[in-house]
């Protein structure tokens, strides 16, 4: 196997006095999902925080492409979606895209193949000229996903992609995400949905901080004796 | 060119929330009508003015005024008792040649018509009495010095009685209004003005000053709406999440807070020609200045209130939290920006106002618009008010570390 597209070793960070990650050790390789679970308030979101640099670690390593983070200049190989959506609702989706695929370093000459593409795999074409106020929750989303698609970076980190969305969405969705891994791209993800988890590559299982588990689902469900990812969620909680 | 991209796209926004321009660009306008409509309206009124022995010609002149009338009285204190029941604004008294005028002064506006009505009723009596002394003095071209000589005697005769008459009141400055004091005046250049004192029963003669506080008003007007509509964009930004998507791509800091500059600033040139142009037509006010030099002193101000404004935002977590900064920062602005004069206050709540940008950009603003002093005379002012857009523009881009550390 090549080189880890994320590296984390021994991830500790703490906020004042507050330990919210003892001790990570993660890795993303080229051409792999890797979904990240945990209860809430587990630090998932302070995993994807540190991996793009928006916070320091405290202690240990964090590389992504083989670089430490924070690295602004990294960021542009990276599509990132957050829990909330983040969209600016008096602009209509197309302008939303292109602001953020601007933003991204996106040259102007790709930039309406790229707006068109991305609309096409959220199935968002047909509304690309209203306004997000207009728009509901489910179509919000698919633009906030479409954002982090913009510019096919190499590296997806998306923090619960498909909350608020219907399920054949959801399935159109995660076979692109299939798509983008057989390109030999990498995805990080955060779910919820533990049917979810069983389509990713390796599962990281995310609690008090540190990271109980990281296996194949298959490996994690024979390793727990369970039968689903989500009986191992709840073993591995009922153990602590 | 991400700059750029951010000013496009903070500006699109902008020019979509109707309601937020309409607040922007209007308030002001509105706030500028009504004030225009409640200080004209009131300069126009009418008032009436109680005098006690002053000559019938003056009456006579002060009377022919639009919106003056005039009662006479005979005696002080039949005066002071109408203008305590508010018959009469103003008594006009006259002492031997001298004149003391007290005013109610409950409305500085009535108070200024009043002064402005005796001086010109004064004026005119005093040129037609100089016009018939000088079609007199003309006739008696060869007689000029007898003449002379002989009102120089009067002079000294009038000088005398004056001295005697009334002891209380500065002698040596009597003469002139009488017509045969006048006609020595013509003559002899030393012509001596009587002596106007002034009483006001409520406050001084400072009480109103609207001129004055416009030029400070107006920048108020683009502090207060820059710095409160800038410091809620960037919140709205950081509480939906945008900034930290935002943050996300390779943008840099720096290019975030000067695309908000540069969008803010457009707008806030707009504006600030509109007030201006507001200030200029419907108040008709008079600006001695380049109006330029104004525009660009605003924007500058404008970029002040906009990095304050963004530099408080993050201390808010809620637009309602951001509000509660108008009380603790916006107010005290008005307070220290010279609206009220600040030689009376104490020395150091007078230094206060020295951390107070309105204070920079209202004197410039006042300089350019009632003396006409040009831009590059106001190095100062203007220095002062670079130094806080530095200082605050690096912080907030030093600031933006708190959402991503490079």
């Amino acid at each position: 196997m090549s080189q880890a597209i994320i590296d984390l070793q021994h991830l500790a960070k703490k906020f004042g006095n507050q330990t919210v990650l003892k001790d990570i050790n993660l890795t993303v390789n080229p051409g792999e999902i890797v979904g990240l679970i945990g209860p809430s308030g587990a630090g998932k979101s302070t995993v994807i925080k540190v991996t793009l640099g928006m916070e320091v670690t405290s202690g240990g390593s964090a590389k992504v492409f083989g670089t430490v983070m924070p690295n602004r200049q990294l960021l542009g190989r990276i599509g990132y979606m957050a829990q909330t959506d983040a969209l600016y609702d008096t602009l209509t989706g197309r302008e939303n895209l292109k602001f953020y695929g601007l933003m991204k370093g996106i040259a102007k000459a790709d930039m309406t193949r790229e707006v068109d593409y991305v609309a096409k795999v959220v199935d968002l074409t047909a509304d690309l000229n209203k306004r997000v106020s207009g728009y509901s929750g489910g179509m919000m989303r698919r633009l906030s996903l479409a954002i982090a698609l913009l510019g096919k970076p190499d590296l997806l980190i998306l923090d619960e992609p498909t909350v608020g969305i219907d399920p054949a969405l959801r399935r159109q969705i995660w076979a692109e995400l299939g798509r983008i891994r057989d390109e030999g791209r990498s995805i990080l993800i955060t779910t919820h949905v533990m049917d979810e988890a069983e389509l990713c590559g390796r599962v990281a299982l995310l609690l008090d901080g540190k990271v109980m588990a990281f296996d194949a689902p298959a490996a994690l469900e024979q390793q727990y004796q369970v039968k689903t990812i989500e009986d191992v969620f709840l073993k591995a909680e009922g153990v602590e | 060119m991400r700059t750029i991209g951010i000013m496009n796209r903070v500006l699109k926004e902008l020019f979509r929330d109707k309601r937020t321009l309409a607040l922007m660009f209007l308030a002001p306008i509105l706030i500028m009508l009504l004030m225009s409509v409640i200080f004209n309206t009131n300069s126009s009124t009418d008032v009436s003015i109680g005098t006690i022995s002053v000559s019938h010609k003056l009456n006579q002149q002060m009377a022919d005024i639009k919106h003056v009338t005039v009662k006479t009285y005979d005696t002080k204190s039949a005066a002071k008792k109408a203008l305590k029941n508010e018959k009469i604004d103003a008594i006009v008294k006259k002492n031997g040649s001298n004149y003391s005028l007290t005013y109610a002064n409950t409305d500085s506006t009535k108070t200024a018509t009043v002064k402005l009505a005796f001086k010109n009723a004064l004026t005119a009596t005093s040129i037609n009495q100089l016009k018939s002394a000088l079609t007199k003095s003309t006739k008696a071209t060869v007689k000029l010095q007898a003449q002379l000589q002989a009102i120089q005697k009067q002079q000294a005769a009038a000088t005398a009685s004056a001295k005697a008459g009334s002891a209380a009141t500065a002698a040596q400055q009597a003469t002139s209004t009488k017509a045969t004091s006048t006609t020595m005046a013509t003559k002899s250049t030393s012509q001596k003005t009587p002596k106007i004192t002034n009483h006001y029963v409520y406050g001084d003669k400072d009480t109103g000053y609207f001129a004055k506080m416009l030029p400070i008003l107006m920048g108020f007007f683009v502090f207060f709406f820059v710095f409160l509509i800038s410091g809620m964009a960037l919140l709205k930004e950081r509480t939906t999440g945008t900034l930290d998507r935002l943050l996300a791509t390779p943008v840099k800091r720096s290019s975030i807070v000067f695309g908000y500059m540069l969008s803010y600033g457009v707008l806030a040139v707009i504006q600030t020609i509109l007030i201006v142009l507001v200030t200029v037509w419907l108040l008709g006010i008079e600006v001695v200045g380049n109006m330029a030099s104004v525009i660009v002193i605003n924007l500058i101000l404008a970029l002040v209130a906009l990095a304050f404004g963004i530099l408080l935002s993050t201390f808010a977590n809620s637009e309602f939290q951001m509000m509660q900064f108008i009380p603790l920062v916006i107010v005290p602005q008005v307070f220290f920006s010279g609206i009220i004069p600040l030689d009376s206050m104490a020395a150091w709540v007078k230094d206060i106002s020295y951390i107070i940008p309105i204070k920079y950009a209202g004197d410039a603003v006042t300089d350019i618009i009632m003396r006409g002093t040009s831009i590059w005379h106001l190095g100062f002012d203007i220095g002062i008010l670079l130094i806080f857009l530095v200082v605050l523009t690096v912080l907030n881009i030093v600031g933006l570390k708190r959402y991503r550390k490079v």
